[in-house]
């Protein structure tokens, strides 16, 4: 960049103004300042789970394939922030009964709410996955192995276009009554507005209870953070989003995916919400995996605090 | 430095008793936005490259035809501006902060002197028949302060209303606000002015400016100032993005069913033409995810 302004020299680091605006300090839980309490009290969920997908859906969706090593190291600085649930695994193929013998503590199964989609992602009616999810469902159940629910296209579809929210709630039922904790509701082409999500929401909390719900929103057309916004607002605690927002959108070449861990940890803690994550170590284990796969960071906190 | 690890519980606790607001007003939105589009002014400025007077004006023309109600379009106003007057300016505008030591260091006066210097401003403007814009910077903080309050936010938009500005722009100077602050430092500023008469200027530094303007519009705040292509950097922090994008926020207006008068695709164009004239990449979402399919 050209010429810094030499009186932001004496401007606060990035990291006072980070604890500043954070309220960070050395608690991860954070102290509570009296400004955040009224912003507490203004209909938002107090604690909010962050499910890491940066492992598994962000590295699935890079360009580059990242070696073994890495993705583990990637993996253990991510267990050392705080995240209480970070995804790791690849699909679980039909066969899966070996990756869990392998270990695996929890499964997921992917539902679409678009019956496109459905063919060609999967090759398979709605209905016909449907019926496949059940039999893996009641198995893992059967192994006390969780499972969590996802819902393709929630807030629109790249071959359909519109998707009722009706259609959404349909499908998130029927995972939701097959056993799965949790439903994560996907805008997986981000074409989704805060209307639009809001709409969606009331239709599939009249079915689902909000405590099993999550939402994995897709920054494609900048929209995930007031998306996920509106979530909370509607009474949503669990939102899916990857370190250093990894994994473009296989369907809008050169968009952005999904949303930045560091990020929504941002806009969480300046909420006053409780998360048990260290946004410091979060910004740490993103600038390792980014300088590792060679691509500059989609986390504008990122971007804002590292040195270009 | 030690990791904490707390068990923390899974489930709320007391959700019902937390739940103020009701979901109808979630999602109340005013009808009409009014964006003011700051690129060719504020966005320019803060561009490592320089373009031409053809190029400016290029720009201007193509986001006119985008259907923008207002585009800034002249550098800042120096003490000498009567001759920029006379040359047909249709507007003044004047700086304020929210900050003592953002004043000093910007402006190398207290608030309270810039104030008196914007109302002589104000008074010859009103003399000459025209409208006063007030900006305040840091709203939602500051690069040498820190925390700003609410209470100070809404004491120099106060003073700035009564000497005459028909509008006062709040900016998130550095990009540091979140929605909680945003809707704290509105509560206050609206106990003080119409929010008819409230825009916001959002800096997208830390990704959410688009979050924050989705506040200030359920708190019933009607104008948002943006930037084409998100153009222009942030002085404070090297590398970091600035302004919110208009294309990026146009898109959310639209999907919320709030009425701009933009049209979207010609607005695409006009943000292609100035990157490739500022041979940089442009930072709005949408624009990167249309214009490569």
């Amino acid at each position: 960049m050209g010429n810094v302004p030499s009186a932001v020299k004496h401007c606060l680091s990035y990291q006072q103004l980070l604890r500043e605006h954070l309220w960070i300090g050395d608690s991860v839980a954070g102290a509570l300042d009296p400004a955040q309490e009224t912003s507490q009290l203004s209909g938002f969920p107090e604690y909010v789970k962050i499910v890491e997908v940066g492992p598994r859906d962000g590295l699935q969706n890079e360009k580059v394939i990242v070696p073994t090593d890495i993705k583990i190291e990637f993996i253990n600085q991510l267990s050392q922030t705080g995240l209480s649930v970070i995804e790791v695994t690849s699909f679980v193929s039909s066969r899966w009964v070996p990756q869990v013998a392998a270990g695996a503590t929890e499964i997921s199964v992917f539902g679409a709410a678009s019956e496109s989609f459905s063919k060609k992602n999967i090759n398979c009616s709605i209905e016909e996955s449907m019926e496949k999810f059940e039999e893996v469902v009641k198995s893992a159940r059967h192994m006390n192995i969780p499972a969590r629910g996802y819902v393709s296209c929630a807030l629109g579809c790249p071959y359909e276009g519109n998707i009722t929210p009706q259609k959404v709630t349909e499908v998130s039922k029927r995972l939701y009554g097959m056993g799965c904790y949790e439903i994560s509701l996907g805008d997986t082409i981000g074409v989704g507005t805060p209307g639009s999500m809001k709409r969606m929401l009331e239709s599939v909390m009249k079915e689902i209870p909000p405590s099993a719900l999550a939402v994995h929103c897709h920054d494609t057309y900048g929209q995930a953070l007031a998306n996920i916004l509106m979530a909370l607002q509607m009474g949503i605690n669990v939102v899916d989003s990857a370190v250093s927002g990894l994994g473009g959108c296989p369907y809008a070449k050169g968009a952005s995916g999904n949303v930045a861990t560091e990020d929504l940890i941002y806009m969480l803690n300046g909420l006053g919400l409780n998360t048990g994550v260290n946004l410091y170590k979060v910004m740490e284990a993103g600038d390792f995996i980014c300088k590792a796969v060679n691509k500059t960071t989609n986390s504008k906190v990122a971007q804002a605090s590292f040195n270009a | 430095m030690a990791t904490m690890r707390k068990v923390l519980p899974r489930r709320l606790v007391g959700l019902a008793s937390l739940r103020a607001v009701s979901t109808s007003s979630v999602g109340t939105f005013p009808k009409r936005v009014k964006i003011v589009e700051v690129g060719a002014r504020d966005g320019l400025q803060n561009e490592k490259n320089i373009v031409s007077t053809s190029t400016k004006i290029k720009l201007i023309d193509m986001l006119s035809e985008a259907g923008l109600p207002v585009i800034e379009a002249t550098s800042f106003v120096s003490p000498k501006w009567v001759p920029q007057v006379a040359a047909g300016a249709k507007e003044v505008t004047v700086f304020g902060a929210a900050s003592e030591l953002f004043t000093k260091k910007n402006t190398n006066c207290s608030i309270d002197e810039s104030l008196q210097r914007s109302d002589e401003i104000l008074r010859a403007a009103r003399a000459a028949g025209i409208p006063v814009r007030g900006y305040v910077s840091c709203v939602l903080g500051c690069p040498y302060e820190g925390k700003i309050s609410p209470a100070k936010v809404a004491e120099v938009t106060k003073k700035m209303y009564s000497m005459g500005c028909y509008e006062i722009s709040l900016g998130d100077t550095i990009g540091v606000g979140t929605p909680g602050i945003m809707k704290d430092m509105l509560s206050a500023v609206m106990h003080e002015v119409p929010v008819a008469a409230l825009a916001v200027h959002c800096h997208d530094t830390y990704g959410q400016a688009l979050a924050n303007t989705l506040m200030a519009l359920q708190m019933g705040v009607s104008v948002v100032d943006s930037s084409v292509a998100g153009l222009g950097g942030c002085p404070y922090a090297q590398g970091a993005s600035g302004n919110l994008a208009t294309e990026d926020l146009v898109y959310m207006l639209s999907g919320l069913g709030i009425h701009t008068g933009v049209n979207l695709q010609k607005l695409l164009e006009a943000g292609t033409f100035i990157c490739q004239a500022l041979n940089r990449k442009t930072s709005s979402k949408v624009a990167q995810a249309t214009c490569k399919l």
